[in-house]
């Protein structure tokens, strides 16, 4: 059997599996549209999180990413875990307390004000699109490989998929096919990264393999990786090439980011208990440990085995001829992701640092992708690891649509818009807004304004500037009230849009950029760290205006004290 | 319903709580991972140093202790004061 129809049949097999699980738990009522019923346990619904947290960017790109950068993008390991405990501890258990369904709904009464509350829808769809269209380029790269087409068409594909796939179950349904994905994504991360570290240090566990002796050197293999790399003029995968501040603040903004997104958070709405709430962020991070432990293994031993595969000799001798180049390379070249420019005429693949030598061209969002081809991995291995990736994306993507619609249609339409609306009119308009959302991200996936795990990281920074402080303050303090929260909100997300869009241009229209992130406005802040700042920004506004405004009213303060106590819980209200 | 003045000594020890858990929280990743990484680049492991294991595994295993940890001394705190569910 070819490749082809063994990647077919394995993702064939397990898309028919999340599709049947959607319609056999097929969402009734609205309240199970949104969430589920509440009567999910906390183990399940973190391998639920873990599968909707973990998306085309961790899954597909995130690897690629470190791979090419080294230790200067330990922050995506370290912002993408840390920030579950910031929801430990300072978001689920008070908001699950509190017991409604959606973010903009805590915000909009802790804040007692309809503005704060469109701030918020407003500050979600931002996030969230910015986050699907990282999602739909990875998808675009997922489904390119497998079906042998060209990124466009793979791309239009996977969101059609994506679409119908999102439409068919609400949360209920997304719940229980998001532990199968999760199952099925984390055994096509783990298994051929089981394999290479065997093949390459012996030791069956790549996070402890990737700190054992190679066996082909007979040193550890980031020493070997390291001399790799110095002879081709990339410096050392373990230095630090990065600023201090940059990276610092790159962290902060995935840490608090990773709290802010609401696809995430509304999760913790739907334990049991406060209780539950806290562990089950826990449960979540255990399930998601499983696949960032084993990221920095997979992408220093995915470059170590480019670079073997380019330069076969060692990199002291001649680099491979183009017309020996093995079959992965080929296939990839088929999707226009990898490419090869035959500067020198020489017909051997140059690949080193300095651009005008470099024949090369990889994608970094391929690597995990090809990995198992590049190691010469079984047909069935390839096969799950294009299934896992497409679970990864389509369960985040399912996600992300179902807050988006879920702002536009609760706390948009039925809320302000139009109270009297039927319960079917609600989930039509839910359906029309993910509908609308997937076409925008689709289009600005075609174009993305970079790699899929730094397009999520924008979307990160955007939800750190917006969402996160106006949760923490309306939690931790009393005294910040309406005007000073919708003021910081609205500070935190324009700041923070307008620092983007001045290095990605307007609306992530390359061309209309005025600074770039490799020579940055601000010192040597990247867009993708400026969450941090705005975040900041947030805080100081908001504070500064509610000490120069009116108090918050007794029965807010009130429901401030009566969220910090687990006490009380019962089911969620809808209103 | 919990009186006033057990709910304000149980937000207090929690906000205690939070406070040392931020600390580790921190140290264990901005810290060891990133700001003190020169500090510990004496400290050898596996062909690099100990800066770089925690910036790409240690930070994420202390993550997870610090959550169990932090659900089990609320649960606790929620009996002492009285406000469990």
């Amino acid at each position: 059997m070819d490749q082809f129809t063994l990647n077919l049949l394995v993702v064939g097999a397990t898309f028919a599996l999340y599709i049947g699980i959607a319609i056999w738990a097929r969402a009734g009522s609205t309240a199970e549209f949104y969430a589920a019923g509440r009567g999910v346990n906390p183990i399940v619904n973190g391998m639920a999180t873990g599968a909707d947290w973990m998306s085309a960017a961790s899954f597909i790109s995130m690897a690629g990413i470190i791979a090419f950068g080294g230790y200067d993008t330990s922050a995506y390991l370290m912002g993408w875990t840390g920030g579950y405990v910031l929801l430990a501890m300072l978001l689920a258990p008070y908001l699950r307390k509190f017991g409604k369904f959606t973010v903009p709904e805590f915000i909009g009464d802790r804040f007692y004000s309809q503005t704060a509350r469109t701030v918020a829808v407003i500050c979600l769809i931002v996030a969230s699109v910015t986050y699907v269209i990282g999602q739909m380029t990875g998808v675009g790269v997922a489904f390119s490989r497998f079906l042998e087409v060209d990124n466009a068409t793979g791309l239009y594909i996977g969101a059609a998929i994506v679409f119908a796939y999102a439409v068919l179950g609400g949360m209920k349904g997304i719940t229980y096919t998001q532990v199968a994905q999760y199952v099925v994504l984390i055994i096509a991360y783990t298994i051929p990264a089981i394999f290479i570290s065997l093949q390459l240090t012996g030791n069956p566990l790549p996070p402890l393999g990737l700190f054992s002796d190679a066996k082909a050197t007979g040193e550890p293999i980031l020493t070997t990786l390291n001399g790799l790399m110095n002879d081709l003029g990339f410096g050392s995968y373990t230095d630090q090439k990065d600023t201090t501040l940059n990276m610092f603040l790159f962290t902060v903004s995935l840490m608090i980011g990773t709290a802010g997104l609401p696809h995430v958070i509304v999760r913790f709405f739907t334990v049991p208990t406060v209780k539950d709430a806290r562990s089950s962020a826990g449960w979540a991070l255990v399930f998601i440990a499983l696949l960032y432990l084993t990221a920095p293994a997979v992408a220093a031993m995915a470059r170590m085995n480019l670079i073997n595969t380019v330069y076969p000799e060692g990199t002291q001798a001649a680099p491979l001829a183009y017309e020996a180049r093995p079959d992965w390379v080929k296939n990839w070249e088929k999707t226009g992701l990898l490419t090869f420019e035959d500067k020198n005429g020489d017909g051997l693949i140059q690949y080193v640092a300095d651009a005008n030598a470099n024949e090369f061209t990889v994608n970094r969002d391929i690597i995990t992708l090809a990995n198992p081809e590049i190691a010469n991995l079984p047909g069935w291995v390839i096969a799950l690891v294009a299934a896992g990736g497409l679970a990864a994306a389509l369960s985040t993507a399912a996600g992300l649509l179902m807050a988006i619609s879920s702002a536009v249609s609760h706390d948009l339409i039925k809320s302000q818009i139009n109270p009297n609306i039927s319960e079917k009119g609600e989930l039509l308009s839910a359906r029309i807004a993910m509908a609308v959302a997937i076409a925008v991200a689709t289009y600005l996936g075609l174009n993305p304004p970079g790699f899929a795990a730094q397009t999520v990281a924008l979307a990160f920074g955007l939800a750190a500037a917006s969402i996160f402080p106006a949760l923490m303050m309306g939690i931790f303090s009393k005294r910040i009230n309406n005007k000073g929260a919708v003021a910081g909100m609205l500070a935190g997300l324009v700041v923070t849009i307008v620092y983007i869009f001045l290095h990605k241009g307007w609306f992530f229209i390359a061309d209309t950029a005025s600074f770039s992130d490799s020579d940055p406005l601000l010192f040597s802040i990247k867009s993708t760290s400026f969450g941090a700042i705005g975040a900041l920004v947030n805080f100081v506004v908001a504070y500064v205006v509610s000490g120069a405004t009116e108090d918050t009213p007794e029965e807010i303060q009130e429901l401030v004290e009566s969220i910090r106590i687990p006490r009380g819980a019962g089911a969620a209200v809808d209103h | 319903m919990a009186d006033k003045s057990s709910s304000n000594a149980y937000w207090k020890a929690n906000i205690k709580t939070i406070q040392v858990f931020l600390v580790i929280w921190f140290v264990c990743s901005f810290g060891f991972g990133i700001l003190l990484r020169p500090m510990l680049a004496g400290i050898g492991i596996g062909g690099t140093d100990l800066g770089f294991w925690f910036a790409q595994q240690g930070s994420i295993l202390v993550f997870l202790v610090l959550i169990f940890a932090y659900a089990a001394r609320m649960n606790k705190l929620d009996k002492e004061h009285g406000v469990e569910e």
